[in-house]
């Protein structure tokens, strides 16, 4: 994961997950729990390299659930859902963001440590921008 | 079985031996005592240049070591000190009686000077005022309201000056320095100066011309004692004041045992700091046992003891530490003394192995006799039982006062406490008397059994014992520096008595700077630190 400093854009290597929400009765679910936010303590998260970073992160996947076969791992940091960004958002406001009712799928972008190391590995450097 | 050794004639043996030291340097063997009480095995003396006898100076206490270059030695180690102390009692009687003599004549020097300054200081103002009466009484002009007020006010304030000189100055001197007391010689000139100056002007210009205004006259004497109670203000602070604020922080060592205690001070001269520093040592440290000093003395024999120099190469240096022109002896002694350093460093040692089992044992000897004494104590005192008022009058039967009470139970208790005393080496500091007074002043005030233990069962301040154990009240201050000078960061003085010495060193009290800083209380704010958890 890329530190954050203020004023410059954030990049990352991210992938695209697409997540088809399960009907349980009257709740559509994804099947995975997240943890983080901007008003949330940022030293207690035990998935980010930087003890500062303030990002909806994954924290636990459902096994056999929606998340889990689309991909999604624990410690997966949640970049964007569905076009609105996850970086700067209050823990309410991405549970929000994620559980709309008049969705079916939600598309994620997530980033995560061994995305950045595969392509430093495969290109030989990182692109820097 | 001995061998002489060829070059310095001294002869050496071995002992009792367990193990030999006959065959050089190296003796493993030797430190296994079979007994446990390893005072009893005998040392060599080791013929090393500065030919001291082997356990040191001639203040030795309680030990009598012999050393014998000449054949067989033993070298007996006995714990009893009576004997050694009434020695040293006579010593110390003798260097009082010496010294007394001439610290007296002294103190009776300066108590004289003094007296007779004072008896100056207080007649003077009385003199200037009678004596225009006395000399010239027809010219002189009556005494007005004024001036008789004056009067008033010179009996006052000469009364408030004797009382307050009383205060400071005639005080039971409370030791006898060494040097002079500078800022006291220094006040008792300037008096002097000034009470000479007051009579020189006094007699120039007003008994030569014989001047008739009584008034100014009485004036000038209101004056004189007005600047003596400044003078006195002065003594105050230079004597009493100055040194009250802590400057310094001294640190006291008892060079036989290591005590240490720290002690602020203010600016003081380096005697007067001493004399400081003894009044507390007398409360604080715990009183001087030459019996607890033994047992490291007997080890340090035992060190030396092992090694011996032999040399083979032929040369017979004929007494080391004869003329100090025979250089060639000398280089060849040190070499000596080199070598059998390295060898002792060498050498694999057993003895740290002993003392830890000496000191194992020791100690549950020690905690052995201490429960039995705390037994039979506690089963002394419910022996005695308080009388009420009531029960006085009715039955006047065996009834003992606290001082019969005390000699009633003291037998029950009596061998417990000195075994007791015995294994702690403090059986010279209590006797049998001593013990019974204070068994009856704990009596007397109700004391618990353990109450009236405290006191034997670890070493007090030498002020709890009798006087006897105070004789050191002869002490010389050793010191680089004027005694009569400051006391400055990094000074060192050795204060000493017969028996041991005290060595001070001083280090100044920093500087400190303390800036503020200011809290609002209104900014004492926190938050919950938030970690939630959604599934989504």
């Amino acid at each position: 994961m890329s530190t954050y400093t203020p004023g410059q854009p954030v990049t990352a290597v991210v992938q695209r997950i697409e997540i088809h929400k399960l009907r349980q009765g009257d709740n559509l679910i994804l099947g995975f729990s997240i943890g983080g936010g901007i008003d949330q303590d940022p030293g207690q998260n035990p998935f980010s390299g930087d003890k500062t970073d303030k990002g909806i992160y994954v924290t636990r996947i459902t096994p056999g659930g929606p998340a889990h076969e689309a991909g999604l791992r624990m410690g997966d940091k949640i970049m964007q859902v569905n076009g609105w960004d996850m970086t700067m958002v209050t823990h309410d406001q991405a549970r929000k963001t994620l559980t709309k009712k008049n969705e079916d799928t939600v598309r994620l972008l997530v980033t995560r440590k061994s995305l950045e190391d595969a392509v430093k590995n495969s290109m030989g450097s990182y692109p820097r921008q | 079985m001995d061998t002489e050794s060829t070059y310095s004639g001294y002869s050496y043996y071995s002992g009792r031996s367990r193990g030999s030291h006959r065959h050089g340097e190296r003796s493993r063997d030797r430190h296994k005592p079979r007994s446990k009480d390893s005072r009893s095995e005998k040392s060599v003396t080791i013929n090393t240049p500065p030919a001291e006898p082997l356990l040191g100076d001639s203040v030795v206490r309680g030990e009598q070591v012999q050393d014998d270059n000449w054949g067989e030695t033993t070298t007996a180690v006995t714990g009893t000190s009576e004997h050694s102390l009434s020695q040293e009692d006579i010593v110390r009687i003798t260097k009082d009686l010496e010294d007394s003599v001439g610290l007296d004549c002294r103190r009776y020097f300066t108590l004289t000077l003094a007296v007779i300054l004072g008896l100056l200081v207080f007649l003077t103002p009385l003199a200037f005022l009678l004596l225009p009466h006395l000399l010239w009484p027809e010219k002189l002009q009556s005494c007005g309201t004024a001036c008789e007020g004056l009067f008033i006010s010179v009996a006052f304030k000469l009364l408030i000056l004797l009382l307050a000189v009383w205060a400071l100055f005639f005080r039971p001197p409370r030791a006898g320095l060494p040097r002079v007391f500078v800022f006291r010689a220094l006040l008792a000139v300037l008096v002097l100066l000034f009470v000479v100056s007051y009579w020189l002007f006094y007699g120039v210009r007003i008994l030569d011309s014989q001047d008739e205004n009584y008034q100014g006259i009485v004036q000038y004497a209101v004056s004189l004692v007005d600047a003596l109670l400044f003078i006195h203000y002065l003594a105050i602070v230079l004597l009493e004041l100055r040194q009250l604020q802590p400057c310094f922080s001294v640190c006291v060592t008892r060079s036989t045992d290591g005590e240490m205690r720290h002690y602020n001070l203010g600016q003081l001269s380096i005697q007067r700091a001493a004399l400081a520093i003894l009044e507390h040592y007398y409360c604080d440290f715990p009183v001087h046992n030459p019996a607890l000093l033994s047992a490291s003395k007997s080890r340090a024999a035992k060190h030396l003891a092992g090694l011996k120099v032999y040399n083979v190469d032929g040369e017979f240096p004929a007494a080391p530490a004869e003329g100090p022109g025979n250089n060639a002896a000398a280089g060849l002694a040190h070499s000596q003394s080199r070598a059998m350093i390295a060898a002792a460093a060498r050498r694999r040692d057993t003895s740290h192995n002993e003392l830890y089992y000496e000191e194992a044992e020791h100690e549950r000897r020690v905690r052995k006799r201490k429960a039995r004494l705390v037994v039979a104590v506690e089963e002394a005192f419910t022996h005695i039982k308080r009388m009420q008022e009531e029960e006085q009058k009715k039955a006047p039967g065996d009834v003992m006062d606290p001082r019969e009470a005390a000699q009633a139970i003291f037998p029950s208790m009596a061998r417990a406490l000195q075994k007791y005393l015995r294994t702690t080496k403090q059986q010279h500091c209590h006797s049998m008397e001593s013990i019974q007074q204070h068994l009856a002043f704990c009596i007397t005030n109700n004391m618990t059994p353990k109450a009236f233990l405290e006191s034997y069962l670890a070493p007090g301040p030498t002020l709890q014992y009798s006087r006897d154990h105070w004789l050191a009240r002869q002490w010389t201050l050793i010191s680089e520096a004027s005694v009569t000078s400051g006391l400055k960061d990094g000074s060192i003085f050795v204060l000493k008595c017969a028996d041991f010495s005290l060595v001070v060193t001083t280090k100044k009290i920093p500087y400190i700077q303390m800036s503020e800083e200011y809290i609002d209380p209104k900014s004492h704010k926190f938050v919950l630190r938030l970690q939630s958890e959604t599934s989504v």
